[in-house]
This record gives structure tokens, sequence and C-alpha cells, in this order.
């Protein structure tokens, strides 16, 4: 197995020179002539207001917490749906069960809101 | 050739860093021209002639833009998390070559009596006779995939840009919300592959005109439209590039980068675009199998869906945040779970 994931650790390396040694490259190069107008946060033109460090929507989080349950669900469907086939009528009552619950979740954080953006 | 090391034989190795370097080359080439192609044909459809000044029909325009982007001053503002913001493009960027790794680009080819598949992460079984590849080269796609949101996370929260904090918070919330259901379309296709080793999948779909070998555009059409459009939305591709909807938030996450770190973001998006189209190719339209030699079959069938994503550009205006998050999870969520159960009860009726 060490031939098939060897490879993929050349081809990280290889990436991550190319972007560092750009990177590195483009600042060595590049003129520098910083002011502390320039480096302002961009505000179209306006005086930055405080600090971007703000509170945010609770709605990214709600997401983020959504997204974590039904990734574990997707995670869960893997292995079934490759030993699908194999499984038989057992496969197909077993998941249809889990994702008749998993509906039964889907559909009470739907009427709750919590996929709503106003 | 006797020797070995970690019991593979020297022109393991050669042949490993052959591969890699040519398609690492041949990635960025095509991220370069996919750049100009874009302007090109966007501007042609809106009868425009797009970039014209540099060389013949402006076909150094990529080099021209990288050389610009090279010499510019690099701008790190000063309120902003240096080292967050120094390494968020790099995080950004190799996810997004990485995935290539596991995607077959071509039939096996014999070098010196020794056999190499076309495919990065893969070595020839001389003694079960097949070729080996990660048996989990999906699940290894899909992390990939989620990598790439925290260079867009990190570069939009290091900068300390109201704009750049905004475009990174969506952003995210959308790759999020489309990596799931992009994850839930290809589930369907796995129920009829049996395995997650891109070689299977490709295998299987060796013979266009039988229905056991067809693509699995045709056996899975809801799936292979639903998991095109969620990737284009994961990359954050028109229609669904709100997080650098320029009309509101000036550049996005990338408001405060400037010089080569711009291009990092810039090859990445574009990179990503590539990779998305040959994991398309690779899961529904038959990878490298078709009437011409396999790498070009392969390289055709990619450019088509690169020109194909470009069209989409082209022609449909870009969404709403709440319109494209109602789509992602009221929509596209509860048709791929639609699709798996039919899938299951079709599978189970047939055998």
């Amino acid at each position: 197995m060490l031939g098939a994931y060897l490879p993929i650790i050349v081809l990280v390396i290889v990436a991550a020179l190319f972007g560092l040694v750009s990177v590195v490259m483009s600042s060595i190069i590049g003129q520098k002539k910083p002011s502390p107008v320039k480096l302002q946060p961009y505000e179209c033109g306006c005086e930055p207001v405080g600090s971007a460090r703000e509170r945010f929507s609770i709605k990214f989080y709600l997401i983020a917490m959504l997204f974590i349950l039904f990734d574990i669900e997707c995670v869960f469907l893997y292995p079934w749906a490759v030993l699908y086939k194999r499984l038989g009528l057992f496969g197909l009552a077993e998941m249809g069960l889990f994702i008749v619950i998993l509906f039964v979740g889907y559909i009470y954080v739907w009427k709750k809101g919590a996929l709503e953006w106003e | 050739m006797d020797t070995t090391i970690l019991g593979l034989p020297l022109i393991y190795y050669a042949a490993m860093i052959l591969k890699v370097l040519v398609v690492f080359v041949f990635v960025l080439l095509t991220v370069a021209y996919a750049t100009y192609a874009e302007r090109k044909i966007i501007g042609h459809m809106q009868v425009r002639l797009g970039p014209m000044r540099t060389g013949w029909h402006g076909l150094l325009q990529p080099i021209a833009d990288g050389v610009k982007l090279f010499f510019k001053e690099e701008i790190v503002p000063a309120q902003a998390s240096k080292f967050t913001f120094l390494i968020a493009p790099l995080i950004a960027l190799i996810p997004a070559f990485i995935s290539f790794a596991v995607i077959p680009f071509g039939d096996t080819v014999e070098l010196f009596g020794y056999k190499i598949p076309l495919q990065i992460a893969s070595v020839y079984d001389t003694q079960a006779g097949r070729v080996l590849d990660l048996n989990v080269g999906v699940l290894y796609i899909l992390a990939m995939a989620s990598l790439g949101v925290y260079g867009i996370v990190l570069a939009g929260w290091s900068s300390n840009n109201k704009y750049s904090l905004l475009g990174g918070l969506r952003s995210s919330a959308q790759m999020i919300s489309y990596e799931l259901a992009a994850g839930l379309a290809i589930v369907s296709v796995f129920m009829l592959s049996e395995s997650l080793s891109l070689q299977k999948i490709v295998a299987d779909q060796s013979n266009f005109f039988s229905w056991s070998g067809t693509w699995y555009a045709f056996k899975q059409p809801l799936a292979f439209i639903l998991f095109f459009i969620c990737s284009l939305a994961e990359i954050n591709r028109t229609p669904f590039d709100l997080p650098e909807a320029e009309s509101e938030l000036v550049s996005g996450f990338c408001t405060e980068y400037s010089s080569m770190k711009y291009a990092m973001f810039f090859m990445a998006e574009y990179a990503n675009m590539v990779t998305v189209c040959a994991v398309t190719v690779t899961l529904f339209l038959g990878g490298w199998h078709g009437p011409l030699h396999p790498v070009l079959n392969f390289i055709v069938k990619v450019y088509f869906l690169i020109f194909v994503c470009m069209w989409i550009r082209a022609t449909y205006p870009r969404y709403r945040y709440d319109q494209l998050m109602r789509l992602g999870w009221k929509v596209f969520l509860p048709l791929t779970l639609l699709n798996i159960v039919v899938t299951g009860i079709v599978i189970a009726a047939f055998s």
C-alpha cells in the first residue's frame, strides 16, 4: 500500500514548495513602500470604524452544527453504500430506518426555522 | 532493476516523480490558460474580443498577469494576524493541487518491462496482476475539498477587515453546505460501483454502448447533475460566487490580499475548478475511456466541462445568499437522500 500513498506525500511537497517559493520570491522582488494609510483595512476609502473582530450572526454557527450532524450521517452512508449489494434487503431496511430517523430530524430543523435566512 | 527501496523497484520512484511533475505542470498550465480561456470565451459570448494585446490574440496574457503579480507590492495590513494572513493562501492552494493525486488519467503503460498506471497515487501489483490504488480515493478527494475551506475562512478572519470577515464566513457556510450535498449525491454511485477506488469506478464505465458498462451519468443522471452543481457551489464558481460578490463585499475574503498571495487564491480557485471537472469526468463520464488515446479522452472531457463552467458563468446571474442556502439545504439535500433511497430500492428489486 506504500506505493499508493507515497506519491501523495511527494505531490504535497511539490505543491507546498511551489507556493512557498513563489510567495517568498515575490515578497523579495516586489517593491515595499508601506505607509500608515496604505496599511489600514480597506473600507471603500472611509476611515475604518472599530475592529472587524466583532460578533456575527448566530446563523453561521447553526449551519456549522447542522453540517456536522449531516456530515456524520454522510460518513455512515459511505461504508453502507459500498457494501450495499452484499447486504441485500437487510441493508435496505437498516439504512431506510436510519434515513427515516434522520429525515424526522431534518423536518424538525426545517420547521424550527434553522434553515431560513432573512 | 533488482535494487529496491522499501520493497519497491527504483523505476517505481522514477516514474512516480515523473508523474507528479508532469501532472503538476499540466494542472498549472491548465490553470493559467483557463484564466485566459475564461476571459476570451466570456468576451466572445458578450460580443467583445477579450485580451488581444499580449501576443497573438492575447495568448501571452496569463504569463503577463503572472509576471505583473509577481512584481507587485506585498501589503500586510497593520492590524492583521501576520502569521495566519501569510499562511492562508498556501492552505487554500495546496489542497487544490493535491486532489489530483488519485485521479486516473490514462491506462497502464509499460516502461522497461515495468507496468506503470497513469494515476499518481497507484502502483502496479505484479503478483495480483492489477493496479493498486487508494481504496479510499473518493474520501481523499472529499477531504481535500474540505481543507480548502480553512484557507478561505482564515484569510477572511486574519485580514481584520469587515468585508473579508463577511466574505470568509459566507464562503465557509456555503462551502460546507454544498459539500454535504455533493458528498451525499455521489453515495448512489458507490452503491453501484461497490468501491471507493477510482480505478474501479473508471473500470466500471469502460463500455459506453452496453448498459452494464456505460457511464454513471446515464445510470445516475440526478446524482450527476446534483454533484456538478454542488461542486460549482463548493468551489465558489458563478452563479454561486457569493464570497467574492464584488457588488456588495468588494472582493470578499481576499480584499486585503495583493501580489503573489492574491495570485495563490486565484490559482486555487481555478485549480479547484480543474479538479472538480476531473472528478466529475472520473465518477460520471467514463474517466479516460473513449474513442481516442486514453489520456487525450480524459483531457478532452475535462476541458469540455471547464468550458461548461465558463458558459454557465456567462449565462446565469448570481444567486442571492438566502436563495443559495435555501437551494442547498431545502432542495438539494432532500433530493440527494431521495436519490439514495430510490437507487437502493431499484437495486434491491433487480437483484
